[in-house]
C-alpha cells in the first residue's frame, strides 16, 4: 500500500478549495430561499437535492450513496462545504475568531448526546413526529432561517429597486407583497438562529458535533475515512496551534490524537501548524489513534429543541390605499382539513417527507403556502387563500421540494388533481345579501366546477347563486379569493386528507 | 335611473371625484416624467407666448373670451394625500392668466367638492374684471332636486368663488336619465325660472348648460330656445376628432351637436378636447403620421387645433394638472393655427384607425367612482389604453415581442393598480354603468380585459 501524503503547500490548497466550494454551495442555497421568481432554481435547485435527509426522505438512494461514500473516502466534506447550516456556523465562528486568536481548546466528546439525538431523529422520522424532525434537520433549519428573516430584507430591497425601476419606466423589478407568513414560525427560526449563532460564535461546530443527527452519522462514518488529517509526531513541537484553531474541538494535541468522528475536514489545523506537522492522508498505523474515551461533558450546552412557543411578531403594516372604497382584508375561514399543495399525494405522504425547510413556501408566488402553526404539522407547509390562489399555471412548490414531499407535477397533470373541494356559505352569498348578481367564482373557476343555479328552485328570474360540482372541483381556491364577501369569503375550499384524480 | 340608487348616488359621486387620489397621484408622476423626457425637445423648447392667444367673442355679452379655457377638474394635489396643492394651483392659475387665459370653468362637484374653493382662492388674487369664472348647478341626487337646495348649491358656489355674480352658469350634465330627470332638476321645481331670475339680476351673466347622454334631451332643450322658453347663451358639449364623425349616433357626434349650435348662433364651449388624455398619446404609427405632417407639434396640439377650429367654438376647455400642459396648450393656441381641410381629413381618418384599436373610451372623470366593491376603474382603463398604444397589448405568443409585452402588461397591471383592485375584482353589479358619461359598459369592459390577463399569465 502506498502512501498518500499531501505536502504542505497542496494542503493549503485544500483549505482554498474547501471555502471556495462552501462558498458556492452556501450563496446558492441562500439565494435558492431568497428568490422568489423562481428562476434560479433551474440552475441551482440541484443544491437542495443533494441534502441528507431531504435525499433520504425522497428516497434518492443513490445521492445518500454517494454522499456515505464521499465521507468514507474524505471525511465530513458533506458537513463543511454542502450543508448550509454548517457553513453558516464558520461564519459566525470566523467573526467570533476575528476578536479572539486561537480561541478554541480541545473538548471530550458528548456522545450520549450524539446518539441519542440521533436516535431520536430516527424514531421521529419513523414514527413521525415532525415538529423533532424539522426542528432537528440541518438543510431545513437553515431553510427556515432565510425563508423567514432573511428573505423578506431581500424583498424590500427588491420593492426599493422594483421602486426605482418604476420611475425610469422599467420592467426590470417588480414589486412584491411582504407578509407575516407565521407569527410563530418567525419566532422559532429567530431563537434557532440566535442560539446556533451564540454557539458557534464561541465554539464554532458546537451544534454539529452535539446536536446535528446528520453530524453524528456522518461522524460515524468519518472515523473510517480513508483520507484525514493526521499528526506526525516527529514533526510537532506540541505547540497545540492546531487544537486552539480547531472549530470541531477535536484535536487532543497533548496526546496527538484527532477525534474524528468529529473532525469536518476543514483543513484549518494544517494551515495552522507552522512545522507541519499535520497532513491529509491515509493514515499509518503509527500515527492513527482515535480517542473514543467517555468522559463527563466539560461544557454545558442548550437543548434548543425546547420550543418556545413564543408570540408572533408584530404584524407588518400593510400599505393603505387612500381615496378608494376600502376593502376588508380576508379572514382565514375555519377550515376542518388542512390544504395542503398538489403534488403532495395526501396530507400523509407530505407529513412523512417533509422537513419544514420551507422552500416552497419561499417560493410560492401567489402567497398560497405558508408554514403550519397546529402542532401535528409545526411548520410544514399549507395553503390558504386569503391572498391569492394556486394558479393553473403554476407548479412551483412541487419543483423545489427537494424531499419528495411535493412531487413534481406538470400543469396538465394539476389541472386534474383535486386537493379541495369548494363550499358555499349561502348567508354570504353578495346575490342573496344585497341582490346584486354576481358569478364571480364561477366566471373564475379554471375546472368549470361552479354552476350558477336560481336562488329560488324553479324560479328562473332570482337572482342566481353558485353551487359546487363536486366531481370537477380540484380545491385551487380561484372562487374564495374572489369572492366579493369580505371578511369571509362566500365560498370557501375544505382540504382532502388524499388528493384525488377527477 | 331608479330613485332609491341616488341617494348614495351623490355622495358616492362626490366621494369618487376628488378621492381618485391613485390615479391623481399617477397623473401627477406623469406629469413630472413627461417634463423631464421633453425637457430638450422642441415642443418645450419653443418660447411661449405671453400676447398671441386667439379671443373668441361671445355674441350675447361681448365677453373676449381666450379660446383655451381651464378646466378646473384635474387639480394637482399635494402627493400622497388627497388635499388640493394650492400653491400649485395658484401657480398655474397666475402663469394661465399672464399668457391670456382667461376662462375658469369649475363644479361644485369637482375634486372631492374642493375645486371650487381652490378656484376661489387662486382668482380672488386678480382683479375681478380679468377673468371669467364659470360653474354648475350639480343637483345630482334626488335629494338636492327641490328649489331650495338648488339654491343653496348656486350661493354656495358664489362664496367659494368669492364673488357676486357668475360669469357662465351651467345645468350641470343633463342629458343623463332623460327629459324626466331634466324636467325634476330643473324645469317642475321652478329652478330654471330661479336661475333666469338671476340672470335679470346679474348675479348670473351667462345661462347655459352642459350636456352628456339623451340627445332627445339636448333637442327639447333647444326647441325651448327656438320657442322662447328660455334662452342659451352658451352650451357646453364633447367636441373632439373621435366624437366628430361618432357612429354612436347624434348625442355623441359633436358634427350635429355643434352644428345645431351654430345654426342658432349659440357660441360652444368645448369640453373632453382630448377625451381625457387620450388623444395626448397615439399608438406609434397614427402618432408618426401626425408628426410628419407637423413635426414640432405635440399630439396633444393636434386634438386642440381640431377643437378651437370651428369659429363658433367660444372656449376650449382643458384640466391642466401640469404646468408642462399649460404650457404646450398656451402654444398651441398662441394663435391658433386653424386646421385646413386635409388636416381635417387626416384627423378623421385618425379617428378610424384609433377605432379599431381595442383602447376603452374612458376619460378618467372618475364619476363611476368609487366602485362599491373597491376597484380603481378608471386606473385599470388607463393602464390598459396605454398598453394598447405603446404596442404591449398582443394576443399571439409566437409573437418576437410578446415576452417583453406580456411583462410590460402584468407588471405594469400590478404597478397602477393593486391586485386586490384590479378587474378580476368586478363582479358585474352594474352600480357603475350609469354614472358614465362616455357610456362605457364598464363591466363588460372589466371581463374583457381580465380575460386578457388571464391569457397572459397562463401562457
Amino acid at each position: 500500500m502506498s502512501v498518500i501524503n499531501l505536502s504542505l503547500p497542496h494542503c493549503i490548497m485544500l483549505k482554498k478549495l474547501r471555502i471556495a466550494a462552501a462558498t458556492i454551495f452556501f450563496v446558492g442555497i441562500t439565494l435558492l430561499f431568497l428568490d422568489f421568481t423562481g428562476t434560479l432554481h433551474a440552475w441551482l435547485g440541484w443544491m437542495t437535492h443533494v441534502q441528507f435527509i431531504p435525499a433520504l426522505l425522497a428516497g434518492h438512494v443513490v445521492i445518500v450513496a454517494i454522499l456515505a461514500i464521499i465521507t468514507l473516502i474524505a471525511g465530513r466534506l458533506y458537513c463543511s462545504i454542502i450543508c448550509p447550516l454548517g457553513v453558516m456556523q464558520d461564519c459566525f465562528g470566523a467573526l467570533g475568531r476575528r476578536r479572539h486568536k486561537n480561541r478554541y481548546s480541545y473538548s471530550r466528546p458528548l456522545s450520549w448526546l450524539r446518539w441519542s439525538m440521533l436516535a431520536l431523529m430516527t424514531i421521529s422520522m419513523i414514527v413521525g413526529v415532525g415538529a423533532v424532525v424539522a426542528l432537528l434537520e440541518p438543510y431545513s433549519t437553515f431553510g427556515r432561517i432565510a425563508t423567514n428573516l432573511l428573505q423578506p430584507v431581500w424583498m424590500w430591497g427588491n420593492n426599493l429597486l422594483a421602486r426605482w425601476a418604476e420611475s425610469v419606466d422599467s420592467y426590470t423589478f417588480y414589486s412584491v407583497d411582504v407578509w407575516v407568513k407565521s407569527g410563530l414560525s418567525i419566532a422559532l427560526s429567530a431563537i434557532t438562529l440566535a442560539v446556533i449563532g451564540v454557539l458557534a460564535w464561541r465554539n464554532c461546530r458546537t451544534w454539529c458535533n452535539t446536536v446535528c443527527p446528520v453530524g453524528t452519522l456522518l461522524g460515524f462514518l468519518s472515523r473510517f475515512s480513508l483520507l484525514r488529517p493526521v499528526i506526525d509526531t516527529d514533526k510537532c513541537i506540541n505547540c497545540g496551534k492546531c487544537a486552539r484553531n480547531c472549530k470541531a474541538s477535536c484535536i487532543d494535541a497533548k496526546n496527538h490524537s484527532i477525534d474524528y468522528s468529529r473532525c469536518v475536514t476543514c483543513f484549518d489545523c494544517i494551515g495552522e501548524c507552522h512545522t507541519g506537522a499535520i497532513s491529509y492522508r491515509r493514515p499509518t498505523k503509527k500515527a492513527a489513534s482515535s480517542t473514543d474515551e467517555v468522559v463527563q461533558g466539560r461544557r454545558s450546552f442548550m437543548t434548543v429543541a425546547a420550543v418556545a412557543a413564543g408570540a408572533g411578531l408584530v404584524e407588518a403594516k400593510l400599505k393603505v390605499d387612500g381615496g378608494l372604497a376600502v376593502i376588508q382584508d380576508k379572514k382565514i375561514p375555519e377550515r376542518k382539513n388542512c390544504i395542503v399543495p398538489p403534488g403532495a399525494v395526501s396530507l400523509r405522504h407530505l407529513d412523512r417527507h417533509c422537513t419544514a425547510c420551507q422552500l416552497c413556501v419561499a417560493a410560492c408566488p401567489n402567497g398560497v403556502l405558508r408554514p403550519s402553526t397546529s402542532l401535528e404539522r409545526l411548520l410544514k407547509p399549507e395553503a390558504s387563500y386569503e391572498r391569492g390562489y394556486c394558479r393553473p399555471e403554476c407548479t412551483r412548490c412541487g419543483d423545489v421540494c427537494p424531499a419528495g414531499a411535493i412531487k413534481h407535477i406538470t400543469r396538465e397533470e394539476k389541472t386534474s388533481i383535486s386537493v379541495g373541494r369548494a363550499v358555499v356559505v349561502r348567508e354570504n352569498c353578495i346575490p342573496l345579501v344585497n341582490g346584486h348578481s354576481c358569478g364571480n367564482c364561477e366566471r373564475h373557476c379554471p375546472s368549470g366546477a361552479i354552476i350558477m343555479v336560481p336562488s329560488v328552485p324553479g324560479d328562473e328570474n332570482s337572482v342566481k347563486i353558485p353551487t359546487v360540482n363536486e366531481s370537477r372541483c380540484i380545491g385551487c381556491g380561484a372562487c374564495e379569493n374572489l369572492c366579493p364577501a369580505r371578511p369571509v369569503s362566500a365560498i370557501y375550499v375544505e382540504g382532502r386528507d388524499k388528493h384525488t384524480t377527477v | 335611473m331608479n330613485t332609491p340608487n341616488h341617494n348614495t348616488g351623490r355622495r358616492r359621486f362626490l366621494k369618487g371625484l376628488g378621492l381618485g387620489s391613485l390615479t391623481l397621484a399617477a397623473t401627477a408622476a406623469g406629469c413630472r416624467r413627461a417634463v423631464d423626457s421633453v425637457a430638450g425637445s422642441s415642443t418645450s423648447a419653443k418660447d411661449v407666448p405671453t400676447d398671441g392667444m386667439t379671443m373668441r367673442t361671445n355674441p350675447s355679452t361681448g365677453d373676449r373670451v381666450s379660446l383655451l379655457g381651464y378646466g378646473m377638474m384635474r387639480l394637482p394635489q399635494i402627493p400622497d394625500s388627497e388635499e388640493l396643492d394650492q400653491e400649485e394651483i395658484n401657480r398655474l392659475v397666475d402663469y394661465a392668466l399672464a399668457h391670456g387665459v382667461n376662462y375658469f370653468d369649475t363644479a361644485p362637484v369637482y375634486c372631492r367638492g374642493n375645486s371650487e374653493s381652490a378656484t376661489g382662492i387662486a382668482l380672488s388674487r386678480h382683479p375681478r374684471d380679468s377673468y371669467y369664472v364659470a360653474t354648475k348647478l350639480s343637483n345630482f341626487s334626488p335629494s338636492s332636486w327641490s328649489r331650495e337646495e338648488g339654491i343653496k348649491i348656486f350661493e354656495n358656489s358664489l362664496q367659494y368663488l368669492r364673488t357676486d355674480y357668475v360669469d357662465y352658469l351651467l345645468m350641470h350634465a343633463v342629458g343623463g336619465g332623460g327629459i324626466d330627470n331634466l324636467n325634476k332638476r330643473f324645469i317642475d321645481n321652478g329652478l330654471l325660472d330661479y336661475l333666469k331670475e338671476q340672470r335679470r339680476e346679474g348675479r348670473i351673466r351667462n345661462l347655459g348648460f352642459s350636456f352628456h347622454g339623451d340627445v332627445e334631451v339636448y333637442d327639447h332643450l333647444l326647441a325651448m330656445h327656438d320657442r322662447g322658453e328660455a334662452h342659451w347663451d352658451f352650451v357646453q358639449i364633447q367636441h373632439n376628432y373621435v366624437d366628430w364623425h361618432s357612429k354612436e349616433g347624434n348625442a355623441r357626434r359633436s358634427e350635429y351637436l355643434l352644428g345645431e349650435l351654430t345654426k342658432r348662433n349659440i357660441p360652444a364651449v368645448i369640453m373632453e378636447p382630448l377625451l381625457g388624455g387620450a388623444l395626448a398619446s397615439l399608438p406609434d404609427h397614427l402618432t408618426a403620421s401626425l408628426k410628419e405632417r407637423r413635426p414640432d407639434d405635440s399630439v396633444a396640439s393636434w386634438a386642440f387645433r381640431f377643437a378651437g377650429t370651428d369659429p363658433g367654438i367660444l372656449t376650449v376647455l382643458s384640466g391642466m394638472t401640469c404646468m408642462d400642459h399649460l404650457q404646450d396648450n398656451i402654444t398651441t393656441y398662441s394663435p391658433l393655427t386653424p386646421c385646413d381641410d386635409s388636416e381635417m381629413e387626416l384627423l378623421d381618418r385618425t379617428a378610424t384607425l384609433l377605432a379599431e384599436y381595442p383602447t376603452v373610451p374612458c376619460t378618467g372623470c372618475q364619476y363611476c367612482m368609487p366602485c362599491p366593491y373597491g376597484l380603481d376603474i378608471p386606473s385599470i382603463f388607463a393602464h390598459y389604453n396605454k398598453c394598447v398604444n405603446e404596442g404591449n397589448v398582443t394576443v399571439d405568443p409566437d409573437d418576437n415581442d410578446y415576452r417583453r409585452a406580456r411583462k410590460a402588461f402584468l407588471v405594469g397591471y400590478d404597478r397602477k393598480v393593486p391586485r386586490l383592485r384590479q378587474a378580476s375584482h368586478c363582479i358585474g353589479c352594474n352600480e357603475c354603468t350609469s354614472h358614465c358619461p362616455q357610456n362605457i359598459k364598464i363591466p363588460h369592459e372589466m371581463r374583457r380585459i381580465d380575460r386578457y390577463v388571464e391569457q397572459l399569465k397562463q401562457s
